[in-house]
């Protein structure tokens, strides 16, 4: 038993390194989330562009979580500052109607 | 000298040329408080995300200006003592400008060292997998 638990440590952390580049023998694979500022370089986070925030907020107009959208912990604060100042604007709910 | 930029909320019911009147009046706020105008945007009506005041829509107007606080003191006064606004925001902007330009200067700098990183990346790999 301990001897085959050993064995399979060495493929099992080479498919790990493999599942962070994407490819890897797992059932599931989830892509790997990026921060969406930092791939497509956004460096001021508007509050006025309702269509890119709208992306981050939940259907009840909450906030979702940086697990979720795979944001950095620098543009998650950004982004909620900007969420916030759109909701002061009534440019995003504070929370959605029903 | 500061960047602020202050948006505002107008009611749907007022005609358009009302609003025009509003944002004239409103840059004679601005400049006449010692402060610089860089622009004025009409964002134009659109849905209100709840309701303000009993209204579902709204006017929307941008200020891009430059000045000290007195002068966005005097503006928020006046857009509070008018009737037509519903709503109104001020965000101090320079200091992320500023920041925004620095994160981009830093990013050309990275990309002009980026050949010689990926030179150095390349070999590294199949010795570290081997390893594991």
């Amino acid at each position: 038993m301990a001897e085959a638990k050993a064995g399979a440590g060495p493929t099992e952390r080479a498919a790990k390194k493999d599942a962070t580049g994407l490819t890897g023998r797992k059932q599931y694979f989830r892509r790997r989330k990026v921060c969406k500022f930092c791939t497509e370089k956004i460096d001021v986070i508007d509050f006025k562009d309702v269509k890119l925030i709208g992306q981050f907020v939940s259907e009840r107009g909450k906030i979702l979580p940086r697990r979720l959208t795979g944001t950095c912990s620098v543009h998650q604060r950004a982004l909620t500052v900007a969420i916030k100042r759109a909701r002061n604007i009534a440019l995003l709910p504070f929370a959605a109607a029903f | 000298m500061r960047k602020y930029e202050i948006i505002f909320v107008v009611k749907p019911d007022v005609p358009e040329e009302d609003v025009d009147k509003l944002i004239t009046q409103m840059e004679g706020v601005v400049t006449g408080t010692g402060g610089k105008l860089e622009k004025t945007e009409k964002m134009g009506r659109r849905r209100l995300a709840y309701r303000v005041a009993g209204c579902r829509e709204g006017f929307y107007v941008l200020f891009n200006l430059e000045g000290s606080g007195e002068t966005v003191k005097e503006f928020e006064r006046r857009l509070k003592v008018t009737d037509s606004v519903l709503k109104f925001l001020t965000v101090r902007v320079d200091e992320e400008l500023r920041r925004a330009e620095k994160f981009k200067a830093l990013r050309a700098k990275q990309e002009a060292r980026r050949p010689r990183a990926k030179a150095a990346a390349v070999p590294a790999t199949p010795a570290d997998l081997t390893q594991g």
